[in-house]
């Protein structure tokens, strides 16, 4: 019989993986996708401490990526420093920080994902805030795209732009802190970026684009999970693999 | 150039500067543009135009005062829009549902501008130019907007596609009643359409009626002395 802990660990790669891949097409659009491997890095060390205090690991991540993003605004304003250089200030001492204090042993896991021990709690609670996002961003979608396209014709749409930026902003904060679980903190890039472009490559128009978005991103992590309980292996490498085949794939056919 | 009346006036710029970098793009600029008028907007590369258009539309950090008194407002940027769009898919369909689902709307407003119902299927990146700003126009125009910001729209068109734009622009002002701000490097369209015309060259450097404002003198401070003045008089 197959175990409870298996079924949930699909059902959350499914739909974290789902959200993340639909939320990844507007990050193309903001041409925003590199933004989030920091932002997965930013959440080392909340997961570091999450472990070791024995709380949510994604509650702890996604403390770490506000208070993170919070300090690097900050250091902006302060410094005028590019945000890439702030932003990799940060990580090396987020991901200082979570060696500290992280055991050797939990190490892999930590950077490389692990689904092993997931509760009915923990399932119920990301696949309810997965589907909140997912109906989100369908909420935000079209003027997103229009604030993507010129944040000049969205303001004269009366389009509220900084608002916007900010719920998106939220729902990547959140979908980052929950799929670290799944794919671990190292490789956070793939939660969004690697969907989206295969889905650019294969897609000839918006409504393709941004469901093949989330069946890649949906696939790929159930597939992840499910060959990484198969195999033994941490889902986080398994999923980049097969997003890497999906990608090549949609290379090779592209229309 | 008419007297300023508060109730017809749809736009007063007061005293503005924008700064980028303690440069100024644009010193004390001032000027007002009355209902139904089309201010077509003057100056060489980097004068501050497209700086304008933005400080209006409030995108920008400025100093000064602009008071607008449009309702609806539709800004056109010039092509950069065609670049960005070739990131993704999107279809002419497509973006006219970013502003309306009305098939009946988008339809009609297709055949206004001359475009044919099979262009909703095409990817907006691989219109040409001439079918991109016709799209555009179409886009823009859903909404009936009292005030139309538009930026270099001519830029990479050939002549006859220039005059069926330009042709065009001027029967939706007409028919709508509109106030146009137009952003162009070409003098004809000044004579030929603008009410009013505002050199530009970080600073205000003629405002006023064509005829009146644009001297040779003017243009010198504008584009340099080299240029050629030729007035038309039609």
């Amino acid at each position: 019989m197959i175990k409870m802990e298996i079924i949930f660990a699909l059902l959350i790669a499914f739909f974290v993986g789902g959200a993340a891949g639909y939320l990844g097409t507007l990050m193309l659009v903001k041409r925003m996708s590199l933004a989030v491997d920091p932002l997965g890095h930013l959440a080392l060390p909340g997961i570091a401490l999450a472990m070791l205090l024995g709380f949510d690991i994604s509650i702890g991540a996604f403390l770490a990526i506000i208070i993170g993003v919070f300090i690097i605004w900050l250091l902006q304003l302060r410094t005028k420093l590019p945000t890439e250089a702030l932003t990799a200030i940060i990580f090396v001492f987020g991901v200082a920080m979570a060696f500290l204090f992280i055991s050797e042993e939990d190490i892999i896991p930590v950077l490389l994902g692990d689904v092993s021990k997931i509760n009915f709690f923990s399932a119920f609670t990301v696949v309810s805030l997965s589907s909140a996002i997912i109906l989100v961003t369908k909420k935000i979608y079209p003027k997103m795209v229009l604030i993507g396209i010129s944040e000049d014709i969205a303001k004269s749409e009366k389009i509220d732009v900084k608002l916007y930026e900010l719920f998106y902003l939220v729902c990547v904060a959140i979908i980052v802190s929950l799929g670290v679980r799944v794919v671990g903190g190292l490789m956070a890039a793939a939660l969004v970026a690697i969907p989206a472009s295969a889905s650019r490559n294969l897609a000839r128009k918006l409504s393709h684009y941004s469901f093949f978005g989330f069946l890649i991103g949906a696939l790929s992590f159930f597939l992840g999970v499910y060959f990484s309980f198969l195999l033994g292996i941490q889902p986080g490498i398994v999923i980049i693999l097969i997003n890497i085949i999906i990608f090549a794939f949609s290379v090779i056919f592209k229309r | 150039m008419g007297k300023y009346n508060e109730e017809e006036t749809i736009l007063e710029v007061k005293d503005l500067n924008v700064k980028f970098d303690n440069n100024y793009v644009l010193k004390n600029v001032s000027f007002y543009v009355k209902k139904g008028e089309i201010l077509v907007i003057m100056g060489p590369n980097g004068s501050g135009k497209t700086t304008l258009l933005k400080a209006i539309l409030g995108t920008i950090p400025y100093e000064g005062e602009i008071i607008l008194r449009a309702k609806n407002i539709a800004f056109l940027p010039s092509q950069d829009i065609l670049k960005i769009n070739n990131l993704i898919p999107l279809t002419v369909n497509e973006f006219f549902n970013l502003k309306t689902k009305s098939m009946k709307i988008i339809l009609n407003m297709l055949k206004d501008v001359g475009l044919k119902k099979n262009i909703l299927e095409r990817q907006i990146s691989k219109l040409s130019t001439g079918e991109f700003q016709r799209m555009i126009i179409a886009w823009s125009m859903i909404n009936h907007p009292t005030l139309l910001l538009f930026d270099e729209p001519t830029s990479g068109i050939d002549i006859g596609g220039k005059e069926t734009i330009y042709s065009l622009l001027h029967r939706f002002w007409k028919r709508f009643n509109m106030t146009i701000l137009l952003i162009t490097h070409d003098l004809s369209i000044v004579y030929e359409h603008a009410t009013k015309v505002l050199c530009l060259n970080n600073r205000v450097c003629c405002y006023g009626e064509p005829k009146k404002a644009i001297t040779p003198k003017t243009l010198a401070k504008l584009y340099g002395e080299k240029i050629k003045f030729y007035k038309h008089n039609h």
